[in-house]
């Protein structure tokens, strides 16, 4: 039986001066909910359980209430994905664009079995997602917070071979 | 990240002006091209006499609704004791839409010029920029900018030396298209989940943190400094049609077009010209079928309608649909109508804040239906009932993604029902070279 | 502000500016169908379903969120409202399961009713229902995420109520489902009321889980008789047992709400180790012997009486008289208990004093005492011990040495001697009556079931004992014995059963 790796808090040292930092910016604490979010992603990867605690606490929120913030956008993981996490726009823009044949050079080129699944070694995630606001650019890619733009399935090798 | 065109002979480049060029982007560069006089001059205005300039101009908003924005500022009662904040709408998700973020990656200057002026405008002093979180480009540029700007003095206690405080923070999304409805925008602003609020209060009255607030796109504010720097007159002369439609606007045009990217043009212009001449038409080989000039929201426009079209508020909806985002979606004849419109169904759906009844469970039923459909196992009595759904979906709901997702079921069905029957009767779809929907099959 | 004249469905309404139209409407008796909205709770308007045609106004609009205005028509049942809730109540359906059949709500359920009324007669639906699992919530509480209809009205009360947000709506869209976080639960002391607010099956209580349709359930307006707050609830019984309390609805003492201990203390109301037979030394005897030997046994000794504050003011006046009679004296106990506010409430607790009627027992001279044990072993043959109902739950103390015992209650406590006289009566949910509640509110309750064996209700015992014991107490109805406390005390004046009525009201 493994018993659980003790959680280490987020918010200390310089990211709890730049937490203090963005809580100056509103009149509300609770305002500071999404910035804090981006900085727990950021510091880990996603938001487990014990981070949104941690952020509840912090803000003086319930975790139910971050909770509901939390599962409500998209952007905010609830479990850890790939080291790189793929992200192809498929709305109509690009997927009248050929942006299909890109999630699918991705699926083969990572070795991702299905959307949504890491990969074997790890290192990728791919999935599908809504207009990222690049169209004349089809087909718009996110790896993480990069953003690359005019992907077309002869791209997509090189690409995957660049992160390594 | 890709980079503008260079303009065609025809666009009118004002807030495109300096697409491409990177000198434009720093402080520095934006004041060599004639940048922060309009705020200079604004501050030493009153509110009310900017306001009325505005008003002049005939300026709308630009995120789609198209309220006029000088009537907007006004209903900000200035000198009312209380914090107003302005909220600038970057949170750019509609389908098709691009054209903020090329504001915001290449002269993000105009941006904070635009906001401080309209922040002085309503008697705010502060501005929050509520940038979606997937703009990483939009973001690290607008928080550069904010710095520089700061760090010349041109905001904080004492912008411009004006003796006001002006204060710009740029806010960043999460992945949520609701969160461009504005009272969505301030739910998300103030920590929580973005829903849209019910209305009165209007956010005049009691927006962010329940204080007086405004909203407005990011192209709305680009262009107040334009129309400070060359006056009223000079906005509402750009004008070819409709007098209710002044200026110039930007179009994002995506999808199956030679040459897509955003294009500035006069409002009135002729979408025939616009499509043919300055996009370039359909690919090689193909023909334009079908048009969503306005950004997933808009009704579809066969070519005979699209043709006849004059670029303006007015001139759309003589023409079936509306000028919306501006974001032309061009589909062309190798494209299946039924499977596009299932797709912006699932959008919708994905999308959907899940308050209301009609739309938190229509926008998937609807998606369920018509991927059904093109999938090859629809009937005519699905047609029906994606009308009736439609119909239950319009003018029922706190905000308008429950309409907006029967939009083009309703204008998909009238004007390309026989690509809906096609699917019907053949039991497949005509159009499908790849097998099935999911990418990943 | 003057009021505001509106015509809703033809018929001519006014009131208080600022009134909703689904207010306005209830007071022409019009009821415009709705879910999310409830009167204790702030108004979100997004469950659609109140949406009224208004003339002159270009959508439809929420009844529940919209302010009356003067000359304003409105139409609760015009073909475009009905039409719009048909849609609203086939949207809510297409992923709804089909749980009627072992559905604890089946028959108060609000989504049946108002489809049953108004909604579609088939199912247009050919897609797969969306599936989430059961969840423990915690507390009472279970939720049934396949049924909910995210009215919200749970996740609002916790917060603005309850002011304990462990409640909250999850994900997105059609995947959006009422959400908790791990190790959080609904231990609030009044999570229970969100079953009672969830106008479907998706919360439920445990404790009631499979226990009875509720067509078969008998209803009764009663009190809560767990503590002195005195909550108005309705008992409902199956079969002659207590199944469920419930609130009622008073604005004055516990607005929509029970508190969970409450709530779920009704066991106590159907305990069958009663004493449901007169007798005499372990003997049974019919009334006027056994009345009789209790006579016999009052005389010539100290009268002491240990009374239960969970007995009505019926007979706690009664009692208090026998006491003057024989210049004897009188004592209660309360058992104690943590006290739970509902913070969103005024003046609403699950108050310290677990009993219903600790008021009325000092009003009539009772004495309290936290050491009931030493009365108890100070007693000696002259004396004589009146047990009304007074159990005094886990006592092990040495058994009092009285020279008698007179039983008048529902038990005979494990202390008293088999020699004892045993009096047999009815609890609270058997008779009639009335409590008094810390705030001096004097509130009726109505008989719920069948009282078991011979027992009477106490007013009725007393009664003969009274006129046994030479004092004027005909009485046959609880109310001459109400009518008979307004006459002896002035803070009762002016009261009666009639005026009493369901909410109650306060001694001067």
């Amino acid at each position: 039986m493994t018993t659980k790796a003790p959680y280490e808090p987020v918010f200390v040292g310089a990211r709890r001066e730049e937490l203090d930092a963005l809580l100056g910016r509103y009149p509300t604490t609770m305002a500071a909910l999404l910035p804090a979010l981006w900085i727990v992603q950021e510091a880990r990867g996603w938001v487990s359980d014990d981070a949104m605690e941690e952020v509840a606490g912090v803000l003086g929120l319930t975790p139910a209430y971050v909770k509901g913030v939390v599962t409500f956008y998209t952007m905010y993981h609830q479990h850890p994905v790939g080291k790189y996490f793929v992200q192809v726009c498929t709305t109509s823009p690009c997927n009248v664009s050929g942006a299909e044949d890109v999630v699918r050079a991705f699926l083969r080129h990572t070795r991702c079995e299905e959307l949504g699944q890491t990969s074997p070694d790890g290192k990728f995630t791919v999935i599908e997602v809504e207009c990222l606001g690049a169209c004349g650019f089809a087909t718009p890619v996110m790896i993480n917070s990069e953003f690359i733009e005019s992907v077309t399935p002869d791209t997509v090798p090189a690409i995957v071979a660049a992160h390594k | 990240m890709g980079y503008p065109h260079k303009s065609h002979a025809r666009e009118t480049p004002i807030l495109s002006q300096h697409f491409g060029d990177s000198d434009a982007i720093s402080l520095a560069g934006w004041r060599q091209r004639g940048g922060y006089r309009a705020l200079e001059q604004a501050l030493g205005m009153s509110p009310t006499d900017i306001t009325n300039i505005v008003k002049e101009s005939g300026l709308r908003g630009r995120g789609g609704a198209g309220f006029p924005t000088g009537l907007k500022w006004s209903f900000m009662k200035v000198g009312d004791g209380k914090p107003h904040y302005l909220c600038c709408n970057a949170d750019e998700s509609e389908p098709g839409t691009f054209k903020d973020r090329e504001i915001m990656r290449w002269t993000p200057h105009a941006l904070i010029e635009g906001c401080a002026i309209a922040s002085h405008a309503m008697g705010a002093e502060t501005a929050y920029i509520y940038i979606r979180g997937e703009f990483t480009e939009p973001l690290e540029r607008m928080n550069a900018a904010v710095t520089e700007a700061y760090s010349e003095g041109v905001l904080g206690k004492n912008a411009l030396g004006s003796g006001r405080r002006i204060d710009v923070h740029v806010h960043k999304g999460a992945g949520a298209y609701i969160c461009g409805e504005e009272t969505a925008l301030m739910n998300s602003l103030e920590g929580r989940r973005g829903n849209p609020r019910i209305k009165p209060p209007f956010p005049a009255a009691s927006g962010v943190f329940g204080q007086p607030t405004t909203i407005n796109n990011v192209e709305t504010l680009a262009a107040v400094p334009h129309i400070l720097n060359n006056g009223a007159e000079w906005y509402k002369q750009m004008c070819l049609s409709s007098p209710k439609s002044t200026g110039s606007k930007l179009y994002s045009v995506c999808g199956n077009v030679r040459r897509p990217g955003t294009y500035e043009v006069v409002m009135g212009f002729p979408f025939k010209d616009f499509l043919y001449d300055l996009c370039g038409g359909p690919p090689v080989g193909r023909k334009f079928k079908a048009i969503i000039p306005g950004g997933a929201s808009v009704p579809i426009q066969t070519m005979e309608e699209a043709e006849a079209t004059l670029m303006d508020y007015e001139g759309f909806v003589a023409k079936g649909t509306m000028l919306g985002s501006g974001g032309v979606i061009c589909l062309d004849d190798t494209q299946c109508m039924v499977k596009q419109i299932g797709r912006l169904a699932r959008f919708f759906a994905h999308e959907s804040c899940a308050q209301c009844t009609q739309c938190r469970e229509g926008t998937a039923w609807t998606t369920k239906i018509v991927e059904r459909i093109e999938a090859g196992e629809g009937t005519t009595a699905d047609l029906d009932t994606l009308l009736s759904i439609a119909d239950n979906m319009t003018g029922k709901t706190i905000c308008v993604l429950s309409d907006s997702c029967a939009v083009p079921v309703v204008s998909g069905i009238q004007k390309f029902r026989d690509e809906f029957m096609a699917h019907i009767t053949q039991k497949r779809c005509p159009y499908r070279t790849t097998p099935a929907r999911s990418a990943a099959a | 502000m003057s009021d505001v004249t509106l015509t809703i469905e033809g018929r001519q309404v006014q009131v208080a500016p600022g009134t909703s139209i689904l207010e306005a409407a209830k007071t022409a008796g019009i009821l415009v169908p709705h879910y999310c909205y409830h009167p204790a709770l702030p108004i979100p308007a997004l469950c659609r379903m109140c949406l009224v045609e208004v003339e002159k106004a270009p959508k439809l609009m929420p009844a529940c969120q919209t302010a009356v205005a003067d000359n304003q028509v409105v139409h609760v049942h015009s073909a475009k409202a009905q039409e719009a809730r048909k849609g609203v109540l086939e949207m809510l359906l297409i992923n709804h399961p089909l749980d009627c059949p072992i559905c604890d709500q089946s028959g108060e359920c609000e989504l049946q009713d108002y489809t049953y009324a108004e909604g579609r007669a088939d199912s247009r639906y050919k897609e797969a229902k969306r599936f989430n699992p059961v969840e423990d919530f915690g507390g009472d509480v279970m939720y049934v995420a396949n049924r909910c209809i995210l009215c919200t009205r749970c996740v609002r009360f916790m917060e603005d109520v309850a002011h304990d947000p462990v409640l909250t709506v999850s994900e997105r869209g059609d995947r959006a489902l009422i959400g908790k976080f791990e190790g959080h639960d609904l231990t609030h002391p009044w999570a229970g009321n969100v079953v009672e607010l969830c106008p479907v099956g998706a919360l439920l209580s445990k404790d009631f889980l499979n226990k009875a349709r509720a067509w078969e359930l008998d209803r009764s307006a009663s009190i809560c008789p767990n503590c002195t707050q005195g909550c108005n609830a309705t008992i409902e019984t199956r079969d002659n047992v207590v199944v469920r309390l419930r609130p009622r609805v008073n604005d004055d003492v516990n607005s929509y709400f029970l508190c969970d201990q409450g709530r779920l203390d009704y066991r106590w109301l159907n305990r069958r180790d009663r004493v449901t037979a007169p007798s005499v030394r372990g003997q049974h005897a019919d009334w006027s012997l056994a009345v009789a030997a209790a006579i016999d046994a009052l005389a010539g000794r100290s009268l002491h009486v240990l009374a239960s504050p969970m007995l009505p003011n019926e007979a706690l006046f009664l009692l208090g008289r026998l006491i003057k009679r024989l210049n004897g004296k009188g004592w209660f106990t309360v058992k104690q208990g943590p006290e739970a506010p509902l913070d969103g409430v005024t003046d609403l607790a699950l108050r310290a004093d677990r009993a219903a009627n600790v008021k009325g027992a000092e009003l009539f001279g009772f004495t309290r005492t936290k050491d009931a044990a030493s009365i108890l072993t100070g007693l000696g043959d002259g004396d004589v011990l009146i047990v009304a109902d007074e159990e005094l739950a886990g006592y092990n103390g040495a058994p009092p040495k009285a020279g008698a015992f007179v039983v008048v209650g529902t038990t005979q406590p494990s202390w008293v001697p088999s020699t004892a006289i045993v009096l047999p009566t009815t609890n609270m949910a058997e008779e009639e009556g009335t409590f008094t509640n810390l705030r001096g509110r004097v509130q009726r309750y109505l008989q719920a079931k069948a009282a078991p064996g011979e027992s009477r209700p106490t007013y009725a015992v007393l009664s003969d004992v009274l006129i046994a014991a030479g004092e004027p107490a005909n009485y046959m109805l609880a109310s001459e014995v109400f009518a008979a406390i307004t006459a002896a005390y002035p803070s009762f004046a002016g009261m009666s059963y009639d005026t009493l009525a369901l909410k109650g009201a306060v001694i001067r």
